[in-house]
């Protein structure tokens, strides 16, 4: 008995297709979580459904009967609830009053609203205190009001967009907890999460998601942490490949007991050590979120780590500015290339904006050497765009080339690469890809922070493993497999997990 | 029923340029309501605001002398705005400049207007600098909004300018709440015989040329902009962002400082009370309409120079409150400003 069956469903924005013909059935009384890395198109499947978005193509049928969404209060009345990634609650109105808010009747009778919220509260055991302003509870008590809110308006089918994002260890427990409640009363839970180990604990189901398309819906019971990692990140393989060994000729970038804050809904950084030799790649795969961001951003000097230590060569960058890594010698490619250009300036001005100091004489900008510079790596790099054509008028691969250029042209030392091909389509992947070995084969020291396992077994020469901000081990590719590398994307370090394989063996 | 909705989408290049325009048309709609409400002829109302002011040698030079203060606290917005800092003080810092101005001029007697007249610029564009020093300090320094502190500042320096002007400086001739005249030598010279336009207009003009290059032609103008349309992006290519920002506050503070010279020695020659009254106001919805570009804020600083003679003009000819005038630059910030967000999103059929 299916819930909902969404089937066929195509979305598309502009010429980007966030749901390319996805098919998902969700069972009454299940926990189905929707897997799959940032950018999959979860978030879009679910608006749809909520009625935020209409598909382009696709039907939806609801206890087995089709049905026309056009607004969320179409799928309020079909008996959907979500809980965005984005709360909806007004700030200075009591939970009461929130939960209350745009049904049909009056605020006016307001105790006899606190009455009946307390008693859904405590039927459902989700307690919360109905009398009190919403701007004055945590995170994870908004939450549970954003979850009372929907199913006070009947809702049979609850989706929860990255619910544990927002919310700390024990919170998220305490979710869990309700979520099973909501379960045994027969009310069916769309889980959105890229994240394993919550996945694995709380669901009955899982379909995942990559790239647009629902490349598998699994029992959980009959799947594996390693597996669903695979289906998550696995692509179709690419032509760009390491070849060969390189004779080492020293260290280029170390990093020793470097620890991170973690701030609001993120893991930190916990004693981080590791080392990459000149001419060498180091892969850094882990699943989504668990400290790969952190580590990009503390390397490129957008982050201040709250200790350990960091060279590159034999200088020590630790707390270095951006500038000041650049000068080292450190070229960095980040994880979010859009928030790092200028979107309203031209390809030429964001070419030396990091070197501003070239480009000027007395003060005075040399717009010839600016513009020469542009039109010089536009050829090398093959960007397809003008010196002063805006940024923001460019496709993702395009941006990454202007990044790639700005910061390989100065043949740095140590590269750190964040997510490099998230997103890009096949052409400028391997594109990406041949230009980071280009520096490998130049004697560079590569950081490869990817969720790509085949992007990490194509071009890394070790592979380190992060997983809630630690490391859990480093392998050397020819000897590493999928299957161990999966093992330690879900939380078993590197000496634990051989031992079970030579158990099993 | 057909229903819509709202989507997101980038508008295109193009679009950017003709959002003054659009905004000019649909304030002037807007107006024309507010004109037949008020029972007067739009027509008659629009010949006085805006044919009315063009139409004579006098009024024409007295749009110009208008637009000569709206030059320059345009011009300091917008400069402050291009680096994303949100200064909202001219008005304050015009104040500051006046202040200075009056000050230094006092003690210029029997120097040369060569020598004073570049004095008292330097005292003025300091004077405005220092006023913007603070809330420009708590900003890069501790993330004090600075929205709320520039414009709190607005209210101080008002107070200190009217202890000034009823105690220390009063006038000991008139006893009215001005200071005492400023010297002949520290006076802008006319640069028309028996009409007020003054040296003061030169200096309008030459500030926006010389923001137009700076903001064009330096590092530190495409430091500036960087860091005003993308903090992260600029911090990511390793620009100091904080001190960017600090060196554009401090120097939209100086200009502004130049227009309140500019009000006491090209027009009062002494500090009153009201010798602003809003030019530094002027000045958000003058940057804004023009777009933040130097050539577009002097059109804008002309063309609100030109709605402020015609409200005056308007008044006296047909009894319409001269806030008429306040009412339209109001209304047209808010237009341009609706246009700005609007031009993003599209009515898409759902
Ligand atoms: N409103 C939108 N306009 C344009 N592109 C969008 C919009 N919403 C999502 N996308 C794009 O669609 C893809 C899928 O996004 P999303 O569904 O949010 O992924 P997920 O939730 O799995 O991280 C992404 O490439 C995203 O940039
Ligand atoms: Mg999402």
């Amino acid at each position: 008995m299916f819930a909902v069956q969404m089937q066929g469903i195509v979305k598309r924005f502009g010429g980007l297709v966030a749901n390319d013909g996805i098919d998902f059935e969700l069972k009454v009384g299940e926990i189905h979580a929707l897997l799959g890395e940032n950018g999959a198109g979860k978030t879009t499947l679910m608006r749809i459904l909520y009625g935020l978005y209409t598909p382009d193509e696709g039907e939806i049928l609801i206890g087995g009967k089709p049905v026309r969404i056009h607004s969320p209060r179409d799928a309020i009345r079909a008996g959907i609830g979500m809980v965005t990634q984005h709360f909806t609650l007004v700030p200075t109105l009591t939970v009461a009053e929130n939960i209350t808010l745009g049904e049909s009747g009056s605020l006016l009778d307001l105790q006899q609203i606190e009455t009946k919220v307390e008693a859904l509260s405590g039927r459902l055991g989700i307690p919360v205190k109905a009398g009190t302003p919403v701007g004055q509870l945590s995170v994870g008590e908004q939450q549970r009001v954003e979850i009372l809110k929907a199913l006070a308006r009947h809702a049979r089918v609850l989706i929860l967009d990255e619910p544990t994002a927002v919310l700390v260890p024990q919170e998220v427990q305490a979710l869990f907890e309700v979520l099973d409640r909501l379960r045994r009363e027969g009310i069916s839970v769309v889980f959105i999460s890229h994240k394993l180990h919550e996945v694995m604990t709380v669901c009955d189901r899982v379909t995942v998601l990559r790239d647009g398309r629902a490349v598998g819906t699994v029992e959980k019971s009959q799947t594996t942490p390693s597996e669903l990692a695979r289906l998550m990140v696995g692509r179709e393989t690419f032509g760009v490949h390491r070849q060969g060994e390189r004779p080492s000729t020293g260290v280029l970038l170390r990093v020793e007991g470097l620890n991170v804050k973690s701030r609001k809904g993120a893991v930190g950084l916990h004693h981080l050590s590791f080392e990459v030799q000149a001419g060498e790649v180091l892969g850094v795969a882990g699943v989504s979120g668990n400290g790969q961001a952190e580590l990009g951003e503390v390397l490129s000097g957008m982050l201040q780590p709250e200790s350990g230590r960091i060279w590159v060569g034999t200088q020590e960058v630790t707390g270095a500015s951006p500038a000041e890594l650049t000068r080292a010698g450190v070229g960095r490619i980040p994880e979010d290339r859009h928030a790092s250009l200028v979107g309203e300036l031209s390809v030429a001005d964001n070419l030396v904006l990091d070197q501003l100091e070239h480009f000027s004489r007395h003060g005075v900008l040399d717009r010839n050497a600016v513009r020469r510079n542009a039109e010089r790596l536009i050829a090398e790099y093959q960007i397809k765009a003008l010196p002063e054509t805006p940024i923001r008028t460019l496709s993702g691969g395009n941006m990454q080339k202007v990044l790639l250029a700005r910061s390989l042209s100065r043949n740095p030392l140590v590269v750190i690469a964040s997510q490099p091909t998230r997103g890009l389509d096949v052409g400028a992947t391997d594109y990406v890809r041949g230009r980071l070995l280009e520096q490998r084969a130049r004697g560079a020291a590569v950081l490869l922070i990817s969720e790509d396992l085949d992007e990490i077994f194509a071009l890394a020469d070790r592979i380190a493993v992060l997983f809630e901000g630690k490391l859990m081990g480093i392998l050397n590719t020819r000897e590493a497999t999928v299957e161990q590398i999966g093992l330690m994307m879900a939380g078993t370090p590197l000496k634990r997990s051989s031992v079970k394989e030579a158990d099993r063996g | 029923m057909v229903k819509f909705r709202l989507e997101r989408v980038s508008a295109p290049l193009w679009f950017r340029p003709l959002i003054p325009l659009i905004a000019l048309l649909v304030t002037f709609l807007l107006t024309t309501l507010l004109v037949l409400w008020a029972g007067a002829d739009p027509l008659k109302v629009y010949y006085y605001f805006l044919i009315a002011p063009l139409s004579s040698r006098v009024a024409l030079i007295e749009v110009l002398v208008k637009s000569t203060p709206l030059l320059l606290t345009g011009a300091s917005v917008a400069f402050a705005f291009s680096a994303g800092y949100w200064n909202i003080g001219a008005e304050g810092q015009l104040y500051a400049g006046a202040m200075a101005g009056a000050w230094l001029g006092m003690f210029l007697g029997g120097v040369s207007p060569v020598a004073g007249i570049p004095l008292m610029m330097a005292g003025g564009f300091l004077a405005g600098a220092v006023w913007a020093f603070g809330p420009a300090i708590l900003k890069t320094r501790l993330n004090v909004d600075e929205v709320v502190t520039t414009l709190l500042l607005n209210s101080v320096i008002l107070f200190l300018v009217s202890y000034l002007l009823n105690g220390p400086w009063r006038s000991p001739v008139s006893m009215w709440p001005q200071s005492p005249e400023i010297a002949q030598g520290a006076h802008y010279f006319r640069l028309l015989p028996r009409a007020r336009l003054h040296f003061g207009f030169v200096v309008g003009l030459a500030v926006i040329v010389i923001e137009w290059f700076v903001l064009q032609h330096t590092p530190l103008g495409l430091r500036m902009r960087a860091v005003g349309l993308g903090k992260k992006a600029a911090q990511f290519a390793g620009l100091n962002v904080n001190r960017t920002m600090l060196v554009a506050a401090l120097i939209s503070g100086g200009i502004a400082g130049l227009a309140g010279v500019g009000e006491v020695a090209g027009i009062h020659f002494h500090l009153i009370e009201s010798i602003s009254d809003g030019l530094g106001y002027s000045g958000i919805i003058i940057a804004t309409l023009g777009g933040l570009h130097p050539f577009g804020v002097g059109l804008a600083a002309f063309f609100i120079g030109l709605i402020d003679t015609g409200a005056q003009s308007l008044s006296r000819a047909l009894g319409v409150p001269v806030y008429l005038g306040t009412v339209v630059q109001a209304i047209l910030l808010l237009v341009t400003l609706s246009l700005f967000v609007l031009q993003n999103y599209r009515l898409r059929r759902a």
